[in-house]
């Protein structure tokens, strides 16, 4: 039986997407041979594969994953981490320091306090435990500079783009260091605050456009005719 | 003793000048609230109702989460204005049974296990009601959650349908739900071809009521056919925006 429906078509939930011999991608759901979207969303086949883009998602932790979270309280051991997600992150002393950390002498808000920002990668999730992370590699750390933009983290892979084609654009034309937190978190650094509005709009309009083709040409082009009205 | 209105006329027509298997005019909105993760809005005949969904999120109190499991937790409520005799804002005990009614003809349709140790908190406030507001609720809940983005199994419609005058009716409004003989709201999951709530006030034979149930669900695919587009309007709106920015 050929596909059911035409490739990236909106579907909502419950929706009979293929029946037979397929394999169901992400936010389907099998019932027999029958496969179901179980999100408002996109679908795609690819090949024996079927899975719907979401449109509207919340983050859900993944081990590995790069994410920007901010400090809601700084504990003996550690600090608990506000990560955009149902579940709150704690990140450990020892992962943060890069000395043995001595309980008795060190007092953790010095390091990091109530309402700061950090850019961490997630060393341990499962559905039985909440997130750790970790700031002890290269360029993790807390965020100084610059600005955050939020968006849905169902927008992510679009703000990266295949291969990271959108992602590179950005930087290229708007000038700035982007680094995109898995969360929906997207920390904006540049050289001057025009830059890095400039970014902030690009990314706003990515996000509401997301679902739409030919999103590269036309951010592009927007950056362009920004910059050329401001100067 | 006043005595009890015409609610079926001769020609067959209903108080509100519908047919007996006419529904009310429906209107759907989805994402009207930004604060919430998820909401929807609906005016069906004179109901006006809205929807609004939060989470998954942390569980407050901490004691009630549930470790296998998400927790949905349902509050249905009538704004003091929405009928004509003031109504005490504090939850009167049919609204602490609707909140639960609503919650159970939900659960089934939404993954919980995927997201255990959360809560997604869900809120129904009627802001006008004309009856058959409970099966409004859940139709505009189950947009709200898949607004949200929460995975889901199928949708939920819902439709009551009963009889007045001796006629058999789709969508009751308030005269008819409180003078009729009987109302029977019922939700559907279209795709699955489950009944996911089932209740009935009044009296019926077997006979009327397999016509009676009939009725409901061939509402509740109606109302499911508007919920699918006012899902998809929120979005289609943008695209065609987007080529048409293209095309210029």
């Amino acid at each position: 039986m050929p596909f059911l429906l035409e490739n990236r078509q909106i579907v909502t939930p419950g929706d009979l997407l293929a029946e037979g011999d397929y394999l169901s991608g992400n936010n389907t759901h099998r019932d027999d041979s029958k496969i179901y979207a179980s999100r408002l969303g996109l679908v795609e086949y690819k090949g024996r594969r079927v899975q719907v883009v979401a449109l509207n998602t919340f983050y859900v932790p993944a081990v590995g994953d790069l994410v920007v979270g901010k400090i809601v309280e700084a504990n003996l051991h550690g600090w608990t981490v506000d990560i955009n997600s149902p579940y709150t992150a704690t990140l450990k002393a020892s992962e943060a320091l890069n000395r043995p950390f001595r309980p008795q002498r060190d007092e953790l808000s010095e390091f990091l306090d109530v309402g700061d920002l950090v850019l961490a990668k997630v060393i341990a999730y499962d559905r039985t435990r909440d997130p750790t992370l970790t700031i002890r590699e290269p360029d993790l750390g807390k965020i100084t500079n610059g600005q955050i933009v939020s968006v849905s983290p169902a927008k992510i892979p679009r703000i990266i783009g295949r291969k990271g084609s959108m992602i590179t654009l950005l930087k290229k034309e708007t000038r700035c260091s982007i680094t995109v937190g898995q969360n929906g978190l997207v920390a904006i650094r540049g050289r001057n605050q025009g830059d890095e509005q400039l970014a902030v709009l690009a990314i706003q309009k990515i996000e509401q456009e997301a679902h739409t083709s030919g999103l590269t040409d036309r951010v592009s082009e927007m950056i362009r005719t920004e910059r050329g009205s401001v100067g | 003793m006043t005595e009890k209105p015409t609610l079926v006329s001769e020609k067959g027509l209903r108080t509100d000048g519908r047919k007996a298997n006419e529904l009310r005019p429906l209107k759907l909105e989805v994402g009207i609230l930004s604060n919430a993760d998820g909401s929807a809005y609906i005016e069906q005949g004179k109901n006006k109702i809205l929807a609004a969904v939060y989470g998954p999120r942390e569980v407050h109190p901490r004691h009630l989460a549930l470790p296998e499991r998400a927790l949905l937790r349902c509050r249905y409520h009538m704004a003091p204005f929405s009928v004509q005799e003031r109504k005490s804002p504090a939850p009167s005990r049919r609204e602490v049974e609707l909140s639960k009614v609503i919650r159970q003809a939900l659960e089934p349709a939404i993954f919980l296990d995927k997201f255990p140790r959360t809560s997604i908190d869900l809120f129904i406030e009627v802001l006008q009601a004309d009856g058959g507001t409970r099966c409004a609720g859940v139709t505009i809940a189950s947009l709200a959650l898949a607004d949200a983005g929460i995975p889901m199994r199928d949708l939920v419609a819902s439709c009551a349908a009963g009889k007045a005058d001796g006629q058999l009716i789709l969508d009751l409004n308030d005269a008819e739900d409180k003078e009729g003989e009987a109302d029977v709201p019922l939700a559907l999951m279209p795709n699955s071809n489950a009944v996911a709530l089932l209740q009935m006030d009044g009296l019926l034979t077997i006979g009327e009521f397999d016509q009676v149930m009939q009725l409901a669900l061939d509402g509740c695919k109606r109302i499911y056919a508007q919920q699918k587009e006012a899902l998809k309007a929120k979005y289609l709106a943008i695209k065609e925006e987007a080529e048409e920015a293209e095309e210029e």
